[in-house]
This record gives C-alpha cells, structure tokens and sequence, in this order.
C-alpha cells in the first residue's frame, strides 16, 4: 500500500512539477506573475488604487494559474491505459486520485505562494494584507488543486475538454474566491477559516468524485 | 503460478444501441489457452475487457481467480520516459521479476524515449511489462500487431511458457497463433 502510494507520488511529481516535456510548475508561476505585471499596466499607477485592488487580482490570477495544467491531470492517464493496468492490480481509481490531488496541490499551490510576494511587491500591497493574501493562498489552494483534478476526471475524453474544464472551475471555485478574497477587506480570520473550510470539503470529495467519473468514462 | 481460474457465464456484450455478442459461455482452467477469432468490430476486445472486468456485460457474470494481466493496444507506458524508466515505474508496483529484456530484444532501447519506440518495439515493452506483473491469466488483445516474423515466434513461445507454467491465457487475434494446445472461440457463432 504505502510502496503504491509513493511509486503513484514520485511519478505524478516528475510529471507535473518537472513537467517532462512540457514545462511543469513553471508555466502557472509564469503566468500568475504576468497578470501581476499586467495590471498596473491597465489601471495606471494609482498606489492607493492598487494596494487596495491588488490583493483581488492576485486571487483571480492564482484561480486562472490553476486551471493552467487541468488538461494533463487525468486524460493523459486514461488514454495511455494507465488507470485500466491499476484497475488490474487492484489500485483502486480513488487512491490514484488522491494522489493527484496531493502532486497537483504540490506543483502549483506553494510555487503561487511563493510568487505571491514578488507580484505583492509589484502592486504595492502592505506587510498585514499581504499576511492575509498568503494565509488565504495557502488555505485555499487544496481546494482549487482538489476542484481542479474532480472536474480535469469529469471532462476527460471529452471533445474540447481543455477549454470545458476551465469553464467549469470558474464558477465552482467562486466560494473559495468570495471568502479568500474577501477576508482582505475584513482583514479577519474568519474569512480565511472560510476559505479552509471550503477546501476541507472539496478535498474530501474528490478522491470519491473523481475516481467515479473515471470509472464511468470506461462504459462511455 | 498460483490457482488461477477464469469463466464466464451466459455473457452478452452491448456498445451503444448495439448488442455485438450474446449467450457466450467459457471456462479456462490452469495450463488452458484460448484463441478468440473473428473479423474486425466482432467484439474481441470488448470480451476481453469484460473478462479483464474492465467493462461491465450486458448480461451474464464473470468469475476470476488471480491476478490479471492485459496487453492492449495502448502500452501503458509514459511516452516521454526512457524506456527504462517508464518500466521501472510498474516494477515498483509489481515488485521484481526475472529480467526477460534482453530475451525480448529490449535490452539496448532503455535510453530510448518510449515515444520514438516503433509500434513493434512497444508491443515488446509492454510484453516486458505482463512479464514482471507475474499475473496467472493473461488477456492479450491482438498480441501480434505490428510485430515482425521472430517476435511473432517469441510471443507463441513465451504464451506456451506461461501455460506450462500453470497460467490461462486468453489470446483476441484475427492473426493465425501457433499453439497447439490452444482452443478456439469463434466470436461470429455468438454474434447476435
């Protein structure tokens, strides 16, 4: 069991943070600090402007950055055959993706958290909503990761599924957004607590949402 | 080889509006092999994907005893992998086994990415793959596909192997296999 869960870890992390061929964790980073840099650009150089607006924008750039890699958490997977050969030796689809959850979570949540600072640096934000961007971040990437890898399960195998997944994180991912970006603006806890609220639920469905929609996708 | 048993009973197999077989009823006991034959879209790899419980029957129940192992057409191998590496990821699943690489003609491809492989070298490689699984019944979907005349020859030799050795096969082609002690299951007298 455990030697599954770590030989199932170590290649779900070479695949998604280093990417293989393509470019892993870098590319949601890259783009997350882009749209940081954009929008200054867009709304002038207004400081006060910013700081106040700026901690929005970097949670709508982290839940965009997010849905970069969905198209490669499950269908690869799936067409490759790979869940058929566990299905075989008894890995059962709902600890597979647990543990893309976990390598998924891995490869983007705390690289965007780490990026937050340099793009909080570029739109002005002060040292205390800083704090609470991070806690926030922190709290509620799981939840996109978990959100990201139930709806990746659902639209694999489906035509145009890339652009369908994203459509369909946006608006299950509005609560995390309300209250994640919310808690600024009250500047509480409680927000936050809302926010890892969320996540606990959306962590606790996936492993069983996900791995159903993979076994309905074999009859399809 | 461990106990290993394979039968189905009263199976009929429905893709989409279509019912492609029905009222197929089979029995494999250890050393026993089987050739399921019949012309493309009869339903051959569906059966063996219900056999492997992959898919569920129309009708009809499925009972197995030991482990699975199946050759499709996908190898289930990560494309951008070096061979090797893509191999070594199902022996950390599967815990290890004799190394039959070179025997398959594998042993100089390991740092090749599984991507540049040809169709015939990754049948081979997921050939590799059955091997260290070490599963009793095999289920082999158009094993010889893409293979030249000597790998055609290793693949009957190693099936006959494995059913010596106590094992079931079960062999979907609509290629001639050469093995004598292999009986015959024509799809088309269950088509339905």
């Amino acid at each position: 069991m455990i030697r599954t869960l770590l030989a199932l870890l170590r290649r779900d992390l070479a695949r998604l943070l280093l990417g293989g061929r393509q470019a892993g964790a870098v590319m949601p980073v890259l783009f997350f600090l882009a749209v940081a840099m954009l929008y200054p650009f867009a709304v002038g150089p207004d400081a006060p402007l910013l700081a106040r607006t700026g901690g929005g924008v970097i949670w709508v750039a982290a839940l965009l950055a997010a849905i970069l890699p969905l198209d490669r958490l499950v269908e690869p997977d799936i067409e490759l055959g790979m869940f058929d050969q566990w299905a075989l030796r008894g890995i059962a689809e709902e600890l597979v993706i647990a543990v893309r959850v976990i390598a998924h979570w891995l490869s983007f949540g705390p690289p965007l958290i780490l990026a937050a600072l340099p793009a909080a640096a570029l739109l002005g934000i002060d040292g205390a909503a800083l704090r609470t961007v991070e806690l926030g971040l922190l709290a509620g990437t799981p939840g996109l990761a978990a959100l990201g890898v139930i709806v990746a399960s659902l639209t694999a195998g489906l035509r145009g599924g890339a652009a369908l997944s994203g459509l369909l994180v946006i608006p299950l991912a509005v609560p995390l957004l309300i209250f994640g970006a919310g808690s600024l603006s009250t500047g509480g806890d409680s927000g936050i607590a809302l926010t890892a609220a969320c996540s606990l639920v959306l962590l606790a469905i996936a492993p069983f949402a996900g791995g159903a929609a993979v076994r309905a996708g074999r009859d399809a | 080889m461990q106990g290993c048993r394979l039968s189905a009973d009263d199976l009929a197999c429905r893709r989409g509006e279509r019912v492609l077989f029905a009222g197929l009823s089979l029995s494999l006991a250890p050393g026993e092999a089987l050739h399921v034959a019949g012309p493309n879209g009869i339903g051959k790899s569906s059966l063996l994907r219900i056999l492997a419980g992959l898919l569920r029957p129309f009708a009809g129940t499925v009972s197995r005893e030991g482990g699975i192992g199946l050759i499709d057409e996908r190898p289930a191998l990560d494309p951008a992998l070096p061979l090797g590496k893509a191999l070594a990821f199902w022996q950390r699943l599967d815990g290890p086994a004799d190394d039959q690489l070179a025997r398959l003609g594998l042993a100089d491809l390991l740092d090749v990415p599984v991507r540049y492989l040809s169709t015939g070298q990754k049948k081979r490689a997921a050939l590799a793959r059955l091997l260290g699984q070490s599963a009793p019944v095999w289920l082999l979907d158009e094993p010889l596909n893409g293979l030249d005349h000597e790998a055609v020859v290793l693949v009957e030799s190693i099936t006959a192997e494995h059913c010596r050795a106590g094992g079931i096969a079960v062999i979907a082609s609509h290629q001639p296999f050469a093995f004598e002690a292999m009986q015959r299951l024509e799809l088309a007298e269950f088509a339905a």
